[in-house]
């Protein structure tokens, strides 16, 4: 039997044993949205860290340092430094207001009905394409690594639904994902992101190990020989920034186009963390707002360090194994097929493990990492199914259509019912729309290019003008998320877009299109504010204002941990 | 039932954001926080907690573009070797990681001792006026 299998198999046992194990403990809402509110400082950290850290940093991050040197760690030190906005604005008042979904937040001091609808579809459109670059990532990931399983499933996979075919890994990763979430709710989804955070850690510290092993600890020996690998087009070394951003050779708008690209993907990258409804969730898991702040304090702690060390697996690929080397297929030690930068952290490996320990340990170390990169995605795209169903059914179904259009009061039972049904579909949904667009798509551009660019045109202004705008009210909300999301999905049909062929010369120039979506998300806000005063004056939000003023800044009236509050009632 | 209201809203996990029901009783009830928003005690936490977020936001930001901009700028100074092969581009870098870093501690030790102590006191201030909720 294949090694890697066996691994991916054990990846498996231990997350769905949590998942029973956490069955007893998602019965009702605050377990099953919030995980009774219980989990600590420490443990939430390493969770957010689970939550966040998908493929696109572990593959992606890794990949782009190892086939165009220095500019792939732009996106370490932005997907950090965002976490500054986190802490500093977005943690605890999040917890000390909120509920179950950032939407609860804004419906505090608006018309619950139409924040919460557009709330919903902004953190739909950002789950979805969040969604769908991990679970393509997965599909064409298993393929490669664990082509036996794939083949295995084929045979099951052979009908068409409305002519798209399932794709078996995709299709498998979509399973587990809804197990989780179906049957253990927000307690199994924080304890798969926990173990998966340990994996990639430990996955991550032995490699950078491995590299300096290599090098003998000596660092000025492996910056050498990093400065030694040259870029075929610009001849550039790989320690120097220019090679993935060409800057001084096109023009937009009279400033040079790689320039913006770069400043364009850093506004989307340390605004957009703030408003990833993912990750706004993991707050409300916590007792209160002191465990919310030390939950980022220690997930910064394990994000920083983890993507320092990308700079060390991407270097490595291209030293030790380079560009030319990496790729799905290798024949005698030569590449078969056209070069992958998504496998440089897998290649690395390889080499690593036969280098130290022969062809036995390079096939361990490659199933190791393979199984870390499986647990990797399948912990992300939990939490994004988690949050996908808080939109559809607790802002949505349980809050628009059944208490706003017919009054009527929803049960416990009832509203669990519901989120475990919404998650089935998500999770149908994705596994579906995955299949189809298959793998036409690149991944971490998806991810970077547009669940990061709606999370901070869309989602970033309104939670921020909710806050802290007392003025702030009901039509300016609406139309930020609205406008934020439709101009991001807009700019993005019209510019170069995810795919792995993008069209020459695209009607909107450029690929990052944050840097005017992101203002035009709080012009929205802003400008729909004042007209809307004219239309009618949302006298409510403003008097709401005051509470929500001293309850985030305080967590006056703030609910407990689930256990605390059985005690007080 | 200002307060109960409030702390059903909370406890039960049911829809959040109270929705407006009475209006006399939501003005009873919006006033009491306007109450406390006036206090001696919140307003000194507002204070602090701007003071130090305000210009730690703003310094993050600029320091964090400086980085990208300095790249496309000036290419030729961030390519200069200071260390062996390693330049500036990377050391720059890597310095935004422990900025964040000290920043994030600088602002959970604040808040650990100073906001929280600040927040214990409009806590206690409300607790007499909502019964409970005391977290």
């Amino acid at each position: 039997m294949n090694l890697t299998l066996v691994l991916f198999l054990i990846v498996v046992a231990i997350t769905l044993g949590i998942t029973g194990w956490a069955a007893r403990r998602a019965r009702t809402t605050v377990q099953f949205w919030a995980a009774g509110r219980s989990i600590k400082g420490w443990q939430n950290g390493l969770a957010i860290a689970g939550d966040y850290m998908s493929a696109a940093s572990f593959l992606g991050i890794a990949g782009l340092i190892a086939f165009n040197g220095y500019d792939g760690f732009m996106y370490s030190v932005g997907w950090l430094v965002a976490y500054l906005l986190v802490l500093f604005v977005i943690a605890e008042p999040m917890r000390n207001t909120g509920n179950f979904t950032m939407a609860d937040v804004l419906a505090y001091r608006m018309r619950p009905a139409p924040v919460r609808s557009a709330a919903a579809v902004a953190t739909i459109a950002i789950s979805a394409s969040y969604m769908m670059a991990q679970m393509v990532g997965a599909g064409s990931l298993i393929k490669i690594l664990i082509p036996g399983l794939d083949a295995a499933l084929k045979p099951f996979f052979a009908w068409s639904l409305f002519g798209v075919k399932l794709d078996p890994s995709i299709t498998m990763v979509g399973l587990l994902m809804m197990i989780y979430v179906i049957v253990g709710g927000m307690v199994a989804t924080t304890w798969v992101q926990i173990v998966k955070a340990v994996m990639l850690m430990t996955g991550a510290v032995i490699l950078t190990l491995m590299v300096l092993i290599f090098f003998s600890f000596n660092l000025g020996a492996f910056f050498d020989s990093v400065a030694g690998v040259k870029d075929k087009a610009t001849g550039l070394p790989f320690t120097d920034p220019g090679i993935l951003y060409q800057y001084g050779k096109t023009r937009v708008w009279g400033a040079d186009k790689a320039l913006l690209e770069n400043v364009s993907l850093g506004m989307a990258l340390i605004l957009g963390t703030a408003g990833l409804p993912h990750i706004l969730m993991r707050f409300f898991t916590v007792p209160d707002g002191k465990a919310a702040r030390n939950s980022v304090g220690w997930a910064m702690g394990l994000i920083g360090t983890f993507y320092i060390m990308t700079t060390f697996l991407g270097f490595g690929a291209a030293v030790l194994v380079g560009k030319a080397n990496i790729c799905a297929k290798v024949v005698n030690g030569k590449c078969a097929s056209a070069p992958n930068n998504n496998l440089s952290v897998p290649r690395l490996a390889d080499f690593l493990g036969n280098h130290f320990f022969g062809t036995i340990g390079g096939e361990f170390l490659l199933a190791f990492i393979a199984a870390v990169a499986f647990a990797t995605i399948l912990a992300v795209v939990a939490g994004l199914t988690l949050a996908a169903s808080g939109a559809f059914s607790h802002d949505f179904y349980v809050n628009v259509i059944r208490t706003h259009l017919f009054h009527g009061k929803v049960s416990e039972r009832e509203q669990v019912l519901v989120a475990r049904i919404t998650a089935a579909l998500v999770g149908v949904l994705a596994i579906f729309l995955a299949s189809a667009t298959g793998a036409s798509t690149n991944a971490a551009a998806l991810v970077a290019g547009l669940a990061f660019v709606v999370a901070s045109s869309a989602a970033l202004p309104v939670i921020l003008f909710t806050l802290f705008w007392k003025r702030f009210n009901t039509w300016g909300a609406v139309a930020g998320l609205l406008g934020g999301t439709i101009a991001t999905i807009v700019c993005y049909i019209l510019g170069p877009g995810f795919s792995v062929n993008p069209p020459k010369n695209p009607i909107f120039p450029l690929a990052n299109v944050g840097i005017v979506t992101i203002p035009f998300g709080f012009i929205c806000a802003i400008v729909f504010t004042y007209l809307g005063e004219l239309v009618s004056v949302d006298r409510l939000a403003e008097q709401k204002f005051h509470e929500i003023d001293v309850r985030a800044n305080t967590g006056l009236g703030a609910e407990g941990s689930a256990t605390a509050m059985a005690g007080g009632e | 039932m200002g307060s109960k209201f409030v702390e059903k809203g909370a406890a039960r996990g049911a829809p959040a954001g109270p929705e407006p029901a009475a209006s006399s009783e939501l003005r009873t009830d919006g006033s009491r926080w306007e109450g406390l928003e006036e206090t001696r005690e919140f307003r000194e936490l507002m204070a602090a907690r701007w003071r130090f977020v305000l210009p730690a936001t703003i310094f993050f930001l600029a320091y964090y573009f400086a980085l990208p901009i300095l790249n496309g700028v000036a290419p030729d100074l961030m390519r200069t070797r200071v260390i062996g092969s390693v330049n500036i581009a990377y050391l720059f870098a890597l310095s935004e990681f422990f900025m964040a870093w000290i920043l994030a501690w600088l602002y959970i030790r604040r808040a650990n001792t100073v906001f929280d102590r600040l927040a214990e006191a409009v806590r206690r201030r409300g607790g007499a006026a909502f019964r409970r909720g005391q977290r």
